[in-house]
C-alpha cells in the first residue's frame, strides 16, 4: 500500500506543469501570416530571426494559413477566448469588421507622423476605419496582367493590350493562329479572388459599388464587367477553368505555359521568371491591367494586406514592435522580389529595382490607381453573395443583368451597406 | 443490493461525466444559443434573446432550403453507392484466392487517410489542367478535351461524391466483411443441392445474415454523409454557384464568416434534427428486424 502512495506521488508529481525557470524577460509572441502570394514562408522566417536577434528574450511562435482560412482563423481565435494570436495579417477588406468588433488594437497613436508620410497613400488606406489606423500596412498590392511575350510574338503581336477590348482582339487572334486554347486564365472560383478580378474590371469600365448607400454595381460599369466575363468565356478565350481556379492555380497555369495572358498578383512575375517553378522563364512580360478607351488609361484592385496587434494580446507594445520590423523601409527593400515596398522611397532605390524593371513601371501605374472594394462592416456576407452570383452568369444560370439585380437585392433586404 | 447500486454508479460516473461534457452540454448550449441574436464576438454587444427568430429566418432562407437539398442529394448517393460497391468488394474479398490477404490490408489505406489530405489528393486528380483524371479519359479516347471537373454545375457535387465513396466504401467493405465470416458455409451447399443459382443464394442466405451489420453501417454513414464538411470546403468551398453547399457549410459560414452564433446554432440544431429523423427510421428499422429475426 505504502508502495502505491509513493507511486501515485510520483505520477502526480510527473503530471504537474514544469515550474517557469526561465526570467520574466522570456516573451513568446504568437503571430499568424498566410501561406500563398507575397513573401514566402521562408522570407518571413528570415525575417522574424533578425527581429529575435535584436529583441534577446522574445521569442515568435508562426503559423501560416492559406488566404481563405485566414479570416475565420482570427475571428474564431477571439472567440475562443484563449490566449490566441498577438499579431495577424489582415486583407484590406476586413478593418471595418475587425476595428467595430473590436478584434484589432486601434495603432493611430503609436504611428509617427514622417512613417505617415513616407508610405503610400495607398498602402494606409488598407488600415484605416473611421479615419483610425488599426495596423502598418505591409503588403502594397494589386493584380497586374501577365503576358507569355513568346507566344504574343508568334501571332505578330508587338505590344501588349492596353485596353481589355484590346485585350480580347489580342486572344482571338492568338487562338485563331493555335498559339494556345485558351489565352486568358483568371481567378474565378468561388472565393474573394472572383470580386478582386470583378472590381478590376468595374474600376476599368468606370463604375462603382454603392453610391450613397444604394447598389450601383448592377448598372454601367458594374454590369459591363461582368458582361466582360462571361463574353469572354462563352467566346472560348478565357480559359474554362477559371472557374475553379484560385491565384496559384492561375499562376501553375501560366507557368506551365498554357496562357498568354493572366490577372495575378506582384508575386507571380518572379515565380513565374524562375526556371524551377515555371517553363516560360524568361518570357514573362508584365503591365498594369488594361483601361478602357471611355473611362481609365489602367485599372487596378487594392489588393493590399496589414500587420494589426491583436485586442487580446498581452504584449502589444512588443507585437507592434515586431509589426514595425517587418514593415521596416529595410526589411522590406531587401525581401522585394516577391512584394513590393510600402514606402515611396524604394521606388527610385536601384536594389529594389535592379531585375524587376517592368514590374515596378508596372506597378508605379497600376498602384496609383488601385480600386477599393466597398468598406463594409459586413464586407464578408456582401461578398459571399457576390461571388455566388458572379458564379451564376459564368455558368450561364442568369444573365449579368440579372445576376447582379440579385446581389443588388439581397443586399438592400440585407442592409448590407 | 443498495451498496452494489452505489458502487455501480460510483463505477458509471467518470463515462457519464465525459458523456455529459462532450456531448450533452454542447448540445443543451448549442440550442439555448440558437435562440439568441449571439455575435461571434462579443465585445461590441451582448447577446438579444430572440425566441424562434433563427429558426425562422433559415426555414424562410431559400439559400439554406438549397443547402437541405444538396445535402440529402449528397447522403442518398454518397451513402448508396458506398453500399452497393462495400458489400460487391466484401463478397470478393469472402473468395478464396492467392492474394487475399494483401487485398484486405490494402482496404484500409481509404480509411486511413485523414478527409482533408483525401480531398487537396482528389482536388489533384480532377485538376483541369494536369489532373490525372483528364489525362486518363483523353488517352482512353473517352473524352475529347481537357474537362474542368470542379467548374461546372452539376458535375462538380458528383465528382465530389466520388471522392468521398473512394473513401469511405471500405468501411462496409470491412463490417460486412465481418458478418460473411459468420455465414455457415453448408448452407450454401445445402442450397447449391437444392438446385439454387448464385443469385438465389445472395438473395436468401447471404442478405439476411449481412441486414443487421448493414443497417448498423448505413446508420455510421448517413450520419456522417449528413454532416459531411470538409472535403466540401477543400474542394470546391461550395462553388460553383452554391452548387455544393451544404448544411455544415452554411452553419460554419454563419458562425465563423458571418459572426453570427446565435443563427449558426439555430442551422447546426437544424441538421442535427434532420439527422434524428434519419437515425429514428433506421432505429425503427432495426427493432422490426429484432423482432421478426
Amino acid at each position: 500500500m505504502k508502495r502505491l502512495g509513493m507511486l501515485l506521488v510520483l505520477v502526480l508529481c510527473a503530471l504537474l506543469p514544469a515550474r517557469p525557470t526561465a526570467s520574466a524577460e522570456n516573451v513568446t509572441l504568437t503571430a499568424l501570416f498566410m501561406k500563398q502570394a507575397a513573401y514566402s514562408d521562408a522570407d518571413v522566417r528570415a525575417m522574424t530571426a533578425e527581429f529575435e536577434k535584436t529583441h534577446p528574450g522574445v521569442k515568435l511562435s508562426l503559423e501560416f494559413v492559406p488566404y481563405e482560412a485566414l479570416h475565420d482563423k482570427i475571428v474564431a481565435s477571439v472567440a475562443a477566448g484563449a490566449r490566441g494570436y498577438d499579431i495577424v495579417l489582415f486583407d484590406v477588406i476586413w478593418p471595418a469588421e475587425f476595428a467595430e468588433n473590436g478584434v484589432l488594437l486601434d495603432l493611430t497613436n503609436r504611428i509617427p507622423k514622417d512613417v505617415i508620410n513616407a508610405v503610400w497613400p495607398g498602402a494606409w488606406t488598407t488600415v484605416l476605419y473611421q479615419d483610425r489606423y488599426y495596423g502598418l500596412p505591409w503588403i502594397l498590392d494589386t493584380k497586374y496582367l501577365f503576358y507569355n511575350k513568346e507566344m504574343l510574338s508568334k501571332a505578330g503581336l508587338r505590344t501588349p493590350p492596353a485596353t481589355w477590348d484590346e485585350l480580347l482582339r489580342q486572344a482571338r487572334a492568338l487562338k485563331a493562329k493555335g498559339v494556345v486554347s485558351y489565352p486568358i486564365v483568371w481567378s474565378w472560383s468561388q472565393a474573394e479572388a472572383i470580386v478582386c478580378d470583378y472590381t478590376t474590371l468595374l474600376a476599368a469600365f468606370g463604375g462603382s459599388f454603392f453610391e450613397k448607400g444604394s447598389p450601383k454595381f448592377n448598372t454601367g460599369g458594374g454590369q459591363q464587367a461582368l458582361q466582360y466575363m462571361v463574353d469572354s468565356l462563352n467566346a472560348g478565350l478565357s480559359n474554362p477553368a477559371s472557374r475553379e481556379s484560385l491565384e496559384e492555380d492561375v499562376r501553375r497555369i501560366f507557368s506551365a505555359g498554357q496562357a498568354a495572358f493572366a490577372l495575378n498578383w506582384t508575386y507571380m512575375y518572379n515565380m513565374a521568371n524562375d526556371p524551377k517553378e515555371s517553363r516560360v522563364a524568361g518570357k514573362v512580360g508584365v503591365v498594369p491591367s488594361p483601361g478602357d478607351a471611355m473611362h481609365s488609361k489602367v485599372s487596378a484592385v487594392n489588393g493590399s494586406m496589414a500587420l494589426g496587434v491583436m485586442r487580446t494580446s498581452k504584449n502589444p507594445e512588443l507585437a507592434f514592435q515586431y509589426a514595425q520590423a517587418l514593415t521596416s523601409q529595410a526589411v522590406q527593400e531587401r525581401y522585394a522580389k516577391l512584394s513590393l515596398p510600402i514606402w515611396k522611397a524604394s521606388y527610385s532605390n536601384p536594389v529594389v529595382i535592379k531585375g524587376q524593371e517592368a514590374l515596378i513601371t508596372a506597378a508605379r501605374q497600376g498602384l496609383a490607381a488601385m480600386y477599393p472594394r466597398p468598406l463594409l462592416v459586413r464586407y464578408q456576407e456582401f461578398s459571399t453573395i457576390l461571388q455566388t452570383y458572379l458564379q451564376k452568369a459564368l455558368l450561364r444560370q442568369l444573365s449579368p443583368k440579372a445576376a447582379l439585380d440579385a446581389v443588388a437585392n439581397e443586399a438592400v433586404q440585407k442592409r448590407l451597406k | 443490493m443498495r451498496r452494489q447500486d452505489a458502487v455501480a454508479w460510483w463505477l458509471i460516473f467518470p463515462a457519464l461525466l465525459v458523456a455529459g461534457g462532450v456531448a450533452a452540454y454542447p448540445l443543451v448550449r448549442t440550442l439555448y444559443l440558437s435562440f439568441f441574436d449571439a455575435p461571434l464576438i462579443s465585445f461590441a454587444r451582448s447577446p438579444q434573446w430572440i425566441g424562434i427568430g433563427n429558426y425562422l429566418q433559415a426555414l424562410q432562407y431559400p439559400a439554406f432550403q438549397d443547402g437541405v437539398r444538396h445535402t440529402l442529394y449528397f447522403t442518398a448517393l454518397s451513402v448508396g453507392a458506398e453500399l452497393v460497391l462495400g458489400v460487391l468488394t466484401a463478397l470478393l474479398l469472402n473468395q478464396q484466392f492467392a492474394g487475399r490477404a494483401a487485398l484486405r490490408t490494402l482496404l484500409i489505406l481509404p480509411l486511413a487517410i485523414p478527409t482533408v489530405v483525401n480531398a487537396a489528393m482528389w482536388r489533384w486528380i480532377y485538376n483541369p489542367e494536369y489532373g490525372a483524371l483528364n489525362a486518363l479519359l483523353t488517352q482512353l479516347h473517352v473524352i475529347t478535351g481537357y474537362r474542368s471537373w470542379l467548374g461546372e454545375e452539376g458535375l462538380a457535387m458528383h465528382m465530389v461524391i466520388l471522392a468521398d465513396v473512394w473513401k469511405n466504401y471500405a468501411l462496409v467493405t470491412l463490417i460486412v466483411l465481418a458478418a460473411l465470416q459468420t455465414v455457415n458455409r453448408d448452407l450454401y451447399e445445402a442450397a447449391a443441392v437444392e438446385g439454387a443459382g448464385a443469385w438465389r443464394g445472395f438473395w436468401s442466405i447471404t442478405l439476411p445474415a449481412i441486414r443487421p451489420a448493414l443497417l448498423v453501417v448505413t446508420v455510421l454513414r448517413t450520419v456522417e454523409a449528413m454532416k459531411v464538411f470538409d472535403i466540401i470546403y477543400v474542394m470546391t468551398r461550395g462553388g460553383p454557384a452554391d452548387s455544393t453547399k451544404t448544411l455544415s457549410f452554411y452553419v460554419y459560414q454563419e458562425a465563423f464568416a458571418f459572426l453570427r452564433l446565435g443563427s449558426g446554432a439555430a442551422y447546426a440544431f437544424l441538421t442535427v434534427m434532420l439527422i434524428a429523423l434519419f437515425v429514428g427510421l433506421y432505429i425503427r428499422l432495426i427493432r422490426a428486424e429484432a423482432a421478426t429475426g
